[in-house]
């Protein structure tokens, strides 16, 4: 009922004004592009937007790095992991799940669908492989990202996107670690979600994956 | 949100002689402009890009119902619910309903100037729910009970002691924090449980997209990630107008909006949401509904102040709008301050309640200038002056004074006489000093500055001088 409504009087006010079909969609201006450069301009952003990162030769690589990244900031290695990354040689050490996270999360560690070169985004897809609260929930979050992952522009994501025929139920876009500036304008990290994301650039891609 | 009592004159003089917010607004301009200024230089086309993003919005307002059914279709495809609430009251009638019907206790919300605008919060805590605002901004102004003074920075006005005194009336147990840190800290432990107990999250739309049904919503904070994915069910309150045909008008979109709102190049968390939790997803919400709210919006498609409908809420109008920098948002009265509200307010709660609105401007035009989708606001807000003018709700004194001047403005030569007089008396009283520290009838104005006297032979005369042709 109230559809009709509001759809009735937008085409009336349409009408009213004669605007239909005037205005016709613009050609967007081209997007920005890096070439050569892209892994570096991706690097360099991720620095500005307050993350760190380190570059590792394979997957295989990760739980190694992961574990020695706790141990430096003094955390225990307990963690959410995404599920593709729970079969990787995690020591025994290693207490990891791939649930949701949940309230205490301290850590959690992911698999970036892509990142975007322009503005040093991490792109994460969500679905049974990739738990939007490993996004948000903990205080620390890991994240790994196949350099082959990384397109120049928000509009290289979204070709990857649509190149998986589906639109995921959230894709987020994650620059950085949560902020507020809604005390006094002063910029504080870790408002909501983690304080800190570090990105581990993984320059060989498994041709499996 | 019901509107503020008094005019904007009452207002803006409580807040021009309430030093707290003089210090808050002091530090906020300056930030924010140069912020604004030093993104947006490092952006080449950014120009083209306003250009863009105008065009994308008008074709698309010039077919708004088939963007919109378009994109209502694709969301219910995706198992998503939409529903068209006419008026405030309207709304508010459904997001009860999709509350009741989730048996809620708790309701998490993530900034949205909608929910301000149809007044959510009052029906909702009237009902007896515990609803939690959960931008930090906006909790701070909820512990305060105020509104929002600032469409992107709610809490502007507040300065650190003060939130550092909310905070310790309102969370009993923990010591006082002072820093800004410490205070960021206590809310993100008071706010962590909420969401973890919330029952509906109610987010924004910045964006709405046809294409892919899917609805965006641009945070620093992560709260309304937090809200959406942890509550059983995800509601979306946005304007009609909100509707974008793709992802790659997106862009266009995103690559303006943080650059306008905060400087930032991107805001932490983009995030884009396409209907509820799907088979096999181990998190997110288990019900998705969007209330698409048109309350005025299609009588404005309709009128003179069409282009409104381009605004994106980024808050760079009032971020360099001199008046809005003097008195805040409070004095505006309503949801929506600055030189956007001065044209939506009287559009949404009536011309004649807001007569004082669009004449509270000097038009200037610094906001039109950094108007990311290039919205005329100083000739929106002429036209409004105009609209008023002929409603007949410009007070009697002021309509003999413009009459009077305009009878005066007719006749060259009495102009002209009336002009060496006025410039004249204006040097004798000023004296050597060259300028006025009082003068009858223009107290508001030199209670603060003073007033520079006319230092010499008028225009006119200067411009015979020189030769010229009058």
């Amino acid at each position: 009922m109230s559809r009709e409504t509001v759809l009735h009087s937008i085409r009336r006010a349409i009408s009213e004004r004669g605007v239909r079909g005037r205005f016709e969609l613009p050609a967007r201006p081209p997007a920005p592009t890096y070439g050569e450069g892209r892994l570096e301009r991706f690097t360099e952003r991720l620095v500005t937007h307050a993350c760190s990162w380190e570059a590792i030769d394979t997957l295989e690589q990760l739980p190694d790095r992961v574990m020695a990244w706790l141990e430096g900031k003094g955390l225990p290695p307990r963690f959410a992991v995404a599920p593709p990354l729970m079969a990787l040689p995690w020591p025994e050490i290693a207490e990891r799940h791939c649930d949701r996270a949940g309230i205490d999360e301290s850590v959690a560690v992911s698999l970036a669908f892509g990142g975007i070169a322009e503005s040093g985004s991490l792109a994460m897809y969500s679905g049974p492989q990739s738990p939007i609260t490993h996004n948000y929930v903990p205080e620390f979050h890991l994240v790994a990202l196949f350099a082959d992952d990384i397109r120049d522009s928000q509009e290289g994501i979204w070709e990857k996107v649509r190149a998986t025929g589906a639109m995921p139920r959230a894709l987020n876009l994650i620059a950085g670690p949560s902020r507020t500036g809604d005390v006094e304008q002063t910029i504080q990290l870790g408002a909501h979600g983690p304080r800190q994301v570090h990105v581990m650039v993984v320059h060989a891609k498994p041709s499996t994956s | 949100m019901k509107a503020l009592p008094g005019t904007f004159d009452s207002r803006a003089a409580v807040a021009l002689a309430d030093p707290s917010l003089q210090k808050a607004l002091k530090n906020f301009k300056p930030l924010f402009v140069a912020k604004r200024a030093a993104a947006v230089a490092e952006l080449d086309g950014f120009e083209q890009l306003r250009e863009t993003a105008a065009a994308i919005k008008d074709a698309v307002l010039s077919e708004l119902d088939v963007w919109l059914e378009r994109y209502a279709a694709k969301v219910e495809s995706l198992g998503g619910h939409v529903h068209f609430a006419s008026d405030a009251a309207e709304a508010r009638e459904i997001i009860r309903e999709i509350c009741r019907k989730a048996d809620a206790k708790t309701i998490c919300k993530g900034k949205s100037m909608v929910s301000e605008e149809i007044g959510l919060n009052e029906v909702l805590e009237d009902d007896g729910y515990k609803v939690v605002e959960t931008d930090l901004g906006e909790y701070i102004i909820q512990l305060a009970k105020e509104p929002p003074s600032h469409i992107i920075a709610p809490a502007i006005h507040k300065t650190r002691e003060q939130v550092a005194d909310l905070f310790e009336q309102n969370h009993p147990g923990r010591p006082r924090e002072d820093s800004v840190a410490g205070l960021v800290n206590e809310a993100r432990h008071a706010l962590r449980e909420r969401f973890f107990q919330s029952d509906v999250g109610i987010t924004g739309g910045n964006f709405l997209i046809a294409e892919t049904g899917t609805s965006i919503i641009v945070t620093n904070e992560g709260n309304g990630d937090l809200t959406q994915t942890l509550s059983r069910a995800h509601v979306v309150t946005s304007g009609i107008e909100r509707v974008i045909p793709t992802l790659d008008d997106l862009s266009v979109f995103l690559r303006l909006l943080a650059r306008s709102a905060t400087g930032q190049d991107t805001e932490c968390y983009t995030t884009l949401s396409s209907g509820p939790k799907r088979p096999g997803d181990p998190d997110g919400p288990e019900e998705y509904h969007v209330v698409l709210v048109d309350n005025g919006r299609s009588k404005m498609l309709a009128g003179r102040f069409s282009q409104m409908l381009r605004c994106i809420r980024c808050g760079a109008c009032m971020n360099h709008c001199p008046v809005y920098g003097a008195v805040g948002g409070h004095a505006y009265g309503w949801v929506y301050p600055g030189p956007m509200g001065s044209i939506l307010t009287p559009l949404f709660n009536g011309l004649a309640e807001n007569y004082d609105l669009p004449n509270a401007c000097t038009l200037n035009g610094r906001c039109q200038s950094v108007c990311p989708v290039k919205i005329p606001l100083t000739d929106l807000i002429r036209t409004m002056r105009n609209e008023q003018i002929k409603a007949g709700l410009m007070p009697a004194s002021q309509r003999r004074m413009m009459a009077a001047w305009g009878w005066v403005a007719r006749q060259p030569g009495l102009y002209r006489a009336f002009e060496k007089l006025g410039s004249k008396m204006l040097r004798l009283r000023a004296g050597r000093s060259g300028s006025l520290s009082s003068l009858p009838g223009a107290g508001a104005w030199t209670r603060v500055r003073d007033l520079p006297a006319p230092s010499g032979p008028t225009f006119i005369d200067q411009w015979k001088a020189k030769g010229g042709q009058s």
